[in-house]
């Protein structure tokens, strides 16, 4: 059995809408439309779609805020909306937006509460505040209240408190929102870690899609509450018309180069860029470019994964 | 309420005790707090001294006994967060912005945890707020005081009230489940609140049949309640009787409140994503 089973699942809601003074018309919305997926145990998960694809409606009812209108999911065993708490002492969530924590404590008596509400044993608790304080660098920030820590602060506050009671499942939503480069290094580092080191199975939502190419396996892209793609992310690559791009840098400028299995999409003095399907060898091009021309320099850009997904949606 | 009694007790116990030192980090607002319900009070008390002036044992109370009244509410006032303040502010507001979610992501009743919150807010703005302005008027007033028996049925009293209080406000507040704000609810409550709790007069000086019916009210609980114990008006099985109509209103009113809870969870949407 799978750590999520998710069958058929559909969530709709009725949108009621003012037509005239009196009358009304209410107007069903899917926001989640048979969708079925499995995720096993120590994955790390990207879940990607547009806005309002329907990515926080799946993640409320897989930790059971939401019932589902149609089809089921199982979590560890449990079945969310029913079994709400004890599934909550199984889950961890953190969102980039909110946060769990207590706004006017310090950081130490956040993580008190938590040991008290997830009944976490002495032993384990002191173990994990030792790790992740020393991991996500809290250790000067613990007596500090946390309307007094900064966005990137407060993210890892939110992350050490959300892992206080070894939870089998982390859902991250938007994770690294409005933080800079470093620390969404050090935070990515972090998760990485954790999956690997403990095996915490990790679903993602994110719109920054480095997140993905950092830490996810696998990628669930959903639209209009329905997954269009599900599998790895080299195949997402190549699934989505993606071309691979080979830059050539000639000794001299030349007409386009004209050679089979590419084509020239630009070109900028000696400089010409030709792409490729994403699935095909660069070495032929490279052989044949190189046979025929003087070529002072060359190199291969991946597929940006936002085109890629930017095409699916668009399908 | 599953498992064993005492993880719950220290879980609620160690909420109350940060939700009072949570307060207790604001001291200015505390201060200024007790110096607006002292002016409050000696405002009211120099009107009510008018009043008993005219009509004697209005209500059956003395002019002494008035004067007590009115500071009995003064300390009350924000005991039972009558206006705002309490816990259930939290409450609409995180409905409001879907922040609720995290609140329902947690293994533990989230009725049960805004009731330790408050009742840790009480506590802490009846020993501030409640003892510091009873303080002055003591001193400019000189007030009743109460015979062991009184004040023992007036602390019960007190805590009840701040549990009614606070099952009647977190209904107005669970409100924005289906409203999406609960500004409206609130001002409504206010209103009901300053006018049937007692704290602009006692309810036993309004006309037969409002008389009656404001006394059945739960916001008789707030305030009118635990001040005629104070005042003995209550005593023996009486006072018993007055305790008991708080306990019911405590117990039918938390059990709506559980009940909304639950039919807001099933059917409503968490705001925001």
């Amino acid at each position: 059995m799978s750590l999520i089973e998710v069958r058929d699942l559909s969530r709709e809601f009725t949108i009621r809408k003012r037509a005239g003074a009196f009358r009304r018309t209410s107007v069903v919305k899917h926001a989640v439309h048979d969708l079925s997926f499995d995720i096993e145990a120590g994955e790390m998960v990207g879940y990607i779609g547009p806005n309002g694809a329907g990515k926080s409606t799946t993640i409320k009812m897989l930790t059971g805020i939401l019932g589902p209108s149609g089809g089921s999911a199982l979590v560890a065993g449990l079945e969310p909306s029913r079994q709400r708490r004890e599934l909550a002492r199984r889950i961890g969530v953190v969102f980039g937006q909110r946060t769990s924590l207590w706004w006017d404590l310090p950081l130490r008596d956040s993580y008190e509460l938590l040991r008290r509400i997830y009944r976490i044993p002495d032993q384990t608790f002191r173990r994990n505040l030792e790790d992740h304080v020393a991991l996500l660098d809290l250790g000067d920030l613990m007596d500090t209240p946390v309307r007094q820590l900064s966005l990137g602060q407060r993210m890892r506050g939110d992350i050490a408190a959300a892992l206080l009671h070894d939870p089998e499942i982390l859902y991250l939503d938007e994770p690294t929102i409005g933080l800079d480069v470093v620390s969404k290094g050090r935070l990515r580092e972090f998760l990485r870690a954790l999956n690997h080191e403990r095996g915490t199975t990790l679903m993602l939502t994110t719109h920054d899609l480095q997140d993905i190419e950092a830490l996810c396996d696998r990628v669930i892209v959903i639209d209009h509450g329905t997954a269009v793609f599900d599998g790895p992310l080299p195949s997402l690559r190549a699934n989505g018309d993606a071309s691979r791009t080979l830059v050539v840098d000639l000794v001299d400028e030349a007409s386009p180069i004209a050679i089979e299995g590419a084509r020239v999409v630009k070109v900028e003095g000696p400089r010409q860029w030709l792409a490729f399907p994403a699935g095909a060898s660069a070495a032929p091009l490279v052989a044949q470019v190189a046979a025929a021309y003087d070529v002072a320099d060359l190199s291969i850009h991946e597929p940006d994964i936002e085109d890629v997904i930017r095409k699916l949606y668009a399908r | 309420m599953s498992g064993p009694l005492h993880p719950q007790i220290s879980l609620y116990a160690a909420i109350a005790t940060r939700s009072f030192r949570r307060y207790s980090t604001y001291t200015a607002a505390t201060l200024a707090g007790i110096f607006t319900n002292s002016v409050f009070g000696i405002i009211l008390s120099f009107a009510y001294l008018a009043l008993w002036e005219q009509n004697p044992s209005a209500g059956g109370y003395e002019a002494d006994q008035a004067v007590t009244f009115v500071w009995i509410g003064q300390a009350l006032l924000m005991t039972v967060a009558l206006w705002s303040g309490g816990s259930t502010d939290d409450l609409a507001e995180r409905i409001r912005t879907g922040d609720i979610a995290v609140d329902l992501y947690r293994p533990v009743s989230v009725l049960g945890w805004y009731l330790a919150a408050d009742l840790g807010r009480g506590l802490y703005h009846f020993t501030t707020r409640g003892v510091a302005p009873a303080i002055v008027g003591a001193l400019l007033f000189g007030l009743v005081t109460p015979s062991p028996a009184g004040a023992a049925g007036f602390l019960v009293s007190v805590v009840l009230a701040v549990v009614v209080s606070f099952a009647v406000r977190f209904l107005f507040a669970a409100s924005a489940f289906w409203l999406l704000d609960a500004t409206g609810p609130r001002v409504l409550l206010s209103v009901l609140a300053t006018f049937f709790s007692g704290l602009t007069l006692p309810l036993n000086l309004f006309p037969d049949g409002l008389r009656q019916v404001a006394l059945a009210l739960p916001f008789a609980s707030y305030i009118q309640t635990p001040a005629d114990i104070w005042l003995g008006r209550h005593t023996g099985l009486d006072m018993i009787a007055a305790i008991g109509l708080q306990v019911l209103w405590a117990v039918v009113l938390l059990a709506t409140c559980a009940l909304v809870l639950r039919a807001a969870t099933r059917k409503v949407v968490v705001q925001g994503g």
